[in-house]
């Protein structure tokens, strides 16, 4: 046999060739992504014609030529508007922020009692963290200390006259501390009352039924504003003279009941989605209206429901400034009410207390609508796409 | 601002409301051991909240100086602030002993609301403001015709801009807003020549616009907008107290008793003087009044006089720098004319 010439056979591997520069690489991802056809082109120069135009004038304006610090409206005013700023100059004002901070966060609450609020702060974390952290043992018990206990005992840090506690009247509470506990108030009442009130559209109970429809639709058919306005203006000329009603209190039980029918119509959509098998299955087993409920129906029901549950928690959360027509101060309340404040009124302040109040909101509305993204995820059980 | 809307539903909810007032204020006060004052949620100059939050104004002034007469003590005040809405069922309910809060005095508040004022601790009015650079050579509003004007939807201020307009066969176009803010925003890029509300109002805008030094409020006046403080119908010794704390006031400037010469006007010779501060013998003009007979000694020694407050929180001394005009002393050519105290 002859022997065969294989010398043009390889004897060893061929290296690996970097893939062709049209399919890797910056260039390719910016094709791909940005650049594939006409239209992705046009879209993405006017995208970055629009970044290009709106982030260095923002970062300029609310960074680099802002004004820090300043005890008077000097400081964030022209010299033609009577400060010291050169003609022309344009910056956020954070100067005045940093003077009203205090305000924005607590509204006139008394300097020396201010301990009060930080511990009612401080206690209402270490209850809500654990409770939104799924590993952390004993739910039951932390749920019933923080709806429980904590309100009593944040009621009377807050308010005070009982324990020697000196009393701090509420028109002196303000700013983020009563929209935090409007807000509290408004989720940890909402929840529960609106679950009953869609059990109880669904019920097949006629008094219950009516009860219920008349509640939801009576509620979601009035503005809030307009509820906070009766409850501020018409409710003491119902009471006898000299009797005052606290007006927190009547913004709370409005907030609260407001935002229950809400969340009963949103919690009702989560029960019609229910297959009707679940029902009947449940009552195959046996088990009793509760115990259907609490363990086939709701358990279900409320999952399916967790963004519209979370977008009526951030409603309510910034309709809480809608106190302010009743003369209580929220955060977005005590910013614009120190407008007023002629020591510090220059082109710039309302702008930079607007922009310092939206971000304060940002924060805790993008808080929430993460975690209930967060808390999806992990109750995903075959739903989702 | 003063809405069409909020008059209306005053008128119908306070015929109901009137008469439920309580007498005696004063005791009640005297018993709780301080004056609820209600003030407004926040205007320039009047009541507005500085950097530790304590409330400081004009308004608010005149409260302190109540609470100064009746207390010795300028603190023993509680501010409620009210929205334009609540004002007055507030006052009725009790809620607040004296409302002072650039409150108009009106008829209709005067009867019909079962009110009463005590008296005018500032004469407002509307009035114009143009940007002289723009509209040069213009120094009175009748020449305003056929100029934008930037005025806030709902207020009587759109009402009266109209009536003054068409009284004196003018053409306007009007841009509308609903929020201040807003106004403020489009006068000061140029979208209207012109920009109307209360005459302190403007004064106070004019710190927030671009350029103020360009901006000249104009001499006319075209509405009357007189400032005070309210207490409830049918308690005579309370409004009696706010009528002539608002007196001892101007009688203290007129008389040139200030809080910086107090200590001499005590020995003064000068029988006014002496009568004013309770210092002639067997006087009983305080006494009278329910209160002590230092009691206009106490409102000067914290508040100062009229012209004292005017000047701290809206004239020279504050950022405002509004000038005295019809609120100077009659003797000076203003309105402000202190009763005689004897």
């Amino acid at each position: 046999m002859q022997e065969h010439d294989r010398s043009f056979v390889r004897t060893e591997m061929v290296a690996d060739q970097a893939p062709p520069v049209s399919d890797h690489g910056l260039l390719s991802w910016l094709r791909r992504n940005l650049f594939a056809n006409a239209t992705d082109t046009v879209f993405t120069i006017i995208g970055i014609a629009l970044v290009v135009m709106i982030v260095p004038p923002l970062v300029q304006w609310a960074f680099i030529s802002a004004q820090w610090t300043g005890s008077d409206r000097t400081v964030c005013a022209t010299l033609a508007q009577g400060g010291i700023q050169p003609d022309g100059w344009s910056g956020a004002c954070w100067a005045f922020v940093d003077a009203k901070f205090q305000q924005f966060m607590f509204g006139r609450y008394p300097d020396e009692e201010r301990w009060r609020v930080y511990l009612t702060g401080f206690l209402f974390v270490v209850l809500l963290v654990p409770l939104l952290i799924p590993s952390v043992p004993r739910k039951g018990l932390n749920a019933l200390l923080l709806f429980g206990v904590f309100p009593i005992v944040g009621f009377f840090l807050l308010s005070g006259g009982a324990f020697g506690l000196k009393p701090v009247a509420t028109p002196l509470w303000g700013g983020l501390m009563v929209t935090l506990v409007l807000a509290y108030v408004g989720i940890s009442v909402s929840l529960p009352l609106g679950i009953l009130l869609a059990l109880g559209r669904r019920s097949h109970m006629p008094v219950v039924k009516l009860v219920c429809v008349v509640f939801i639709e009576t509620i979601r058919g009035v503005p809030l504003i307009t509820i906070l306005f009766m409850a501020s203006v018409m409710l003491p000329l119902f009471l006898p003279p000299g009797t005052s009603f606290d007006k927190l209190l009547r913004a709370l039980i409005g907030v609260a009941l407001f935002a229950s029918a809400y969340m009963a119509e949103v919690i009702r959509g989560g029960l019609q989605a229910i297959p009707k098998g679940q029902y009947e299955g449940a009552d195959a087993l046996g088990l009793s209206y509760w115990k259907k409920t609490n363990l086939i129906i709701l358990p279900q029901a409320i999952k399916l429901v967790i963004p519209g549950i979370v977008n009526t928690f951030i409603g309510l959360f910034k309709d809480t400034s809608l106190v302010y027509i009743i003369g209580m101060f929220d955060l977005l309340g005590a910013v614009r009410q120190n407008f007023s404040d002629a020591n510090w009124a220059s082109p710039q302040t309302p702008i930079t207390g607007l922009v310092f109040a939206g971000f304060v909101f940002w924060l805790f509305c993008f808080g929430m609508s993460r975690y209930s993204i967060f808390m999806e995820r992990r109750l995903d059980t075959g739903h989702k796409r | 601002m003063k809405t069409v809307f909020k008059a209306l539903l005053g008128s119908a909810v306070f015929a109901v409301a009137a008469g439920s007032a309580s007498a005696a204020t004063l005791d009640d006060v005297k018993a709780k051991g301080h004056v609820q004052c209600g003030v407004s949620t926040g205007l320039a100059g009047f009541s507005a909240p500085d950097d530790k939050g304590e409330y400081t104004g004009l308004d608010v002034d005149f409260c302190r100086a109540v609470a100064a007469a009746v207390f010795d003590d300028p603190k023993a005040v509680q501010f409620s602030p009210l929205s334009a809405k609540e004002r007055f069922t507030a006052l009725q309910s009790g809620e607040v002993d004296i409302l002072s809060r650039n409150t108009t005095w009106t008829i209709s508040r005067d009867t019909a609301l079962g009110l009463n004022f005590a008296g005018v601790t500032y004469y407002d009015g509307q009035g114009f403001m143009i940007n002289s650079k723009k509209l040069q050579g213009i120094n009175s509003a009748l020449q305003l015709s056929g100029a934008a004007v930037c005025v806030q939807s709902g207020t009587t201020t759109e009402l009266n801009l109209a009536d003054y307009f068409k009284a004196n066969n003018m053409e306007y176009n009007p841009v509308v807003f609903e929020k201040l803010e807003e106004v403020n925003t489009a006068y000061d890029q140029g979208r209207c020549d012109v920009y109307t509300t209360d005459q302190s109002g403007l004064y106070a805008i004019r710190l927030t616009l671009s350029a103020p030094d360009d901006h000249i409020v104009l001499p006319e006046i075209i509405s009357k907008e007189p400032l005070g403080p309210v207490v409830r119908h049918g308690d005579d010794q309370w409004l009696d107290i706010a009528k002539w704390v608002y007196y001892a006031l101007l009688n203290a400037e007129e008389l040139g008793v200030s809080q910086a010469n107090l200590e001499e006007s005590l020995k003064s010779d000068n029988p006014e003087i002496r009568r004013l501060l309770g210092t002639e013998e067997g006087t009983k003009l305080g006494t009278d009044l329910g209160l002590t007979n230092d009691w206009a000694v106490r409102v000067i020694k914290h508040v100062g006089n009229y012209g004292e407050i005017f000047e701290r929180n809206v004239g020279a001394e504050s950022p405002l720098k509004i000038s005295r005009g019809i609120n100077a002393l009659w003797t000076k050519g203003g309105l402000q004319y202190g009763m005689p105290i004897r």
